[in-house]
């Protein structure tokens, strides 16, 4: 298998009085199709890796390759274009826009790349949410869904844009068992039938043994 | 852009009060700005008007514009030559061959002219004197190119014609000398005649100094009471466009070689003074707009702390800073355009209020309605004031928001 993302030597430093590195000198290859899982106690700097390896920050220093492209040295909107294209993000909480039904939550990406003419788009974000189990909760808003059912249009909205690689963070850690194994089978499923990269930080033992890899960090480095 | 716009919109929806709110701030900004540039300007409109019926649009007098240039200094333009101490030769005053020149100035076109012989006389009555100009003037001209027909109230302009002793005072004088038409009055002049002259007009323009020292006759009784035979020392002219007064003195002016005045020219201290009320009249209306963007300000800045969350998810889904900031932009734009939609409605319907209040003004008859403009600029106007207000009121917030770092938020929300 190819490499899809390469993390050379990053270290991320919030300035301050006094500097606090959340991650430091870490070194991961994750290839195309695989599930890796990046586990640790609380404040290892597990998120803080994965909004460096999902461009959402930059690193104090090291590199990033994404799909063989170097992106330490873009700019914002560019990463924000390489976000937009080939990574889908789903959060602890859904984060869906409350204003808007699951059906408009999940058009958004499509609305904003606007690779899809509009048909299509609406076709597709149907059936996105019809796979992920939310037929008939098209034109519902947030507040109308269960909390597993809010994170099933999260994560349809992160796969609307057909991104290569899906970036997840504690994504059951405000689920109920039965949603959290639902979830979990739903990001297993988009590896093995989509040959799609899931990189998921979590807590969760159970959730992170179905993974193809488990990654742990202390203290900011890898163990 | 779509997609921007139904964000933008889904946040001034779910905000409903607030966004209310600060809509009819813009409205009542707007409608305030309306009514009350309108009302000034239709003031100012009024004014002017009134001011150019009932001056001369341009004034042609016996005087030049440059002091005439001694013959020496004229020889040698480019030598070091002064001329000191230099009485000038006695002259006659007046318009040389002012015939020959009304002519001229008649034959411009869209010009109306009229000579007038102007001087100061005293009138004797009852004892009493009294220091008046005296206006030698033909009735028939003196028709065509000022409103002076309009204000006579008792007996006619053509009088003076018809009566060669007649002479028309103004209704204030007359009141304050006891005088009434028909009576007789003495008139001397500063050369020593004196003439009997009878009232035979008497008119009130409403401009009290005005009616208590002018007075009308036929010019060439003024001319002989003056002894002045064959001179005017005034040309006074009308034209059909007064705005073109200015351009049209200057051609005068170079036509006759006398000093030619515009209206504008003779009231510049006026019409300074007008600038000086429209520069105070737009502050205030335009404070009262800035007023109303802080109302703006408080919805952007509060709909972007309630919404850190979504800017946050929008970035991490591939939002740019600029989208962010557009979204933001857009709804600050559209309470603006909105309001300011909203507050022509109500601005008008303030305009037609103000237009209904009826005044008694002195100088006038009947009561007058408010001058209210309806000109369409103003409306341009309030509206680009209104969006400017509400740009500057949505940028700095909008501009806090798009800045906002996406995992700053995401640590904070975790």
């Amino acid at each position: 298998m190819s490499a899809i993302l390469v993390a050379e030597n990053l270290t991320r430093t919030l300035p301050g009085e006094v500097p606090v590195t959340l991650v430091r000198d870490v070194s991961l290859s994750i290839d195309r199709g695989e599930f890796v899982v990046i586990k640790g106690p609380s404040g290892s700097g597990k998120s803080s890796l994965l909004y460096l390896l999902g461009l959402l920050d930059q690193p104090t220093s090291g590199t990033l390759t994404l799909e063989g492209e170097p992106t330490t040295d873009y700019d914002e909107d560019r990463l924000a274009a390489m976000r937009l294209a080939k990574l889908g993000f789903v959060f602890q909480f859904h984060f869906l826009l409350a204003e808007f039904s699951a059906f408009d939550n999940v058009r958004l990406p499509m609305r904003r790349l606007g690779r899809l003419p509009a048909d299509r788009q609406r076709q597709r974000a149907l059936q996105l949410l019809q796979d992920l189990g939310l037929a008939g909760h098209e034109h519902k808003r947030p507040s109308q869904l269960s909390g597993g059912q809010r994170q099933r249009v999260a994560i349809a909205r992160a796969l609307a844009n057909d991104p290569p690689i899906i970036l997840t963070d504690e994504p059951t850690g405000a689920l109920d068992s039965k949603s959290s194994i639902n979830v979990k089978d739903i990001l297993k499923e988009l590896v093995r039938s989509h040959d799609r990269t899931v990189i998921a930080v979590t807590h969760d033992d159970h959730f992170a043994a179905g993974a193809d890899r488990q990654v742990e960090i202390i203290d900011g480095r890898l163990a | 852009m779509q997609l921007h716009l139904d964000i933008a919109w889904s946040h001034l929806r779910t905000r409903r009060r607030q966004t209310i709110a600060s809509l009819l701030g813009v409205v009542l900004g707007v409608a305030f700005f309306l009514a009350v540039s309108s009302l000034m300007r239709g003031s100012e409109l009024d004014f002017i008007a009134r001011l150019v019926d009932s001056t001369p649009h341009i004034t042609v007098s016996d005087e030049f514009r440059d002091p005439n240039v001694q013959p020496a200094v004229q020889r040698n333009p480019d030598a070091a030559v002064s001329v000191l101490h230099v009485k000038p030769l006695t002259e006659r005053r007046g318009i040389r061959q002012y015939k020959r020149r009304l002519e001229q100035i008649d034959a411009m076109p869209g010009l109306r002219a009229a000579p007038v012989l102007i001087g100061q006389v005293i009138f004797s009555f009852a004892g009493r004197d009294e220091a008046v100009t005296l206006s030698g003037i033909e009735p028939a001209r003196m028709k065509d190119v000022t409103t002076i027909e309009d204000d006579i109230v008792e007996g006619s302009l053509e009088a003076i014609d018809a009566d060669p002793n007649g002479i028309i005072i103004g209704r204030a004088l007359a009141q304050k000398l006891s005088l009434a038409t028909g009576d007789t009055v003495s008139v001397v002049s500063p050369v020593g005649n004196v003439r009997v002259m009878r009232i035979v007009g008497l008119f009130h323009t409403g401009r009290a100094a005005f009616d208590e020292s002018q007075t009308y006759a036929q010019l060439t009784r003024v001319q002989a009471l003056l002894n002045r035979p064959n001179v005017a020392n005034t040309i006074i002219a009308r034209l059909e466009d007064p705005y073109d007064a200015r351009t049209t003195a200057a051609r005068v002016e170079r036509l006759t070689g006398y000093k030619a005045v515009s209206w504008q020219e003779a009231s510049e201290d006026i019409l300074s003074t007008l600038m000086v009320r429209n520069v105070i009249m737009f502050t205030v209306v335009g404070a009262i707009l800035l007023v109303a963007s802080f109302g703006i300000y408080n919805v952007i800045s509060s709909v972007i702390m309630e919404k850190t969350r979504d800017i946050a998810i929008l970035k991490s889904m591939g939002f740019r800073a600029g989208d962010i900031e557009l979204i933001f932009l857009i709804e600050g734009l559209a309470v603006g355009a909105a309001g300011s939609v909203l507050g022509f409605l109500a601005g008008s319907g303030l305009m037609w209020v103000t237009g209904q209040v009826r005044l008694a003004v002195p100088g006038e008859s009947d009561p007058i309605n408010l001058p209210v403009y309806w000109g369409g600029g103003q409306f341009a106007l309030a509206m680009l004031f209104a969006m400017l207000s509400a740009l500057a009121a949505t940028y700095l917030p909008a501009r806090r928001g798009a800045r906002l770092a996406p995992v700053a938020i995401l640590r904070g929300a975790a």
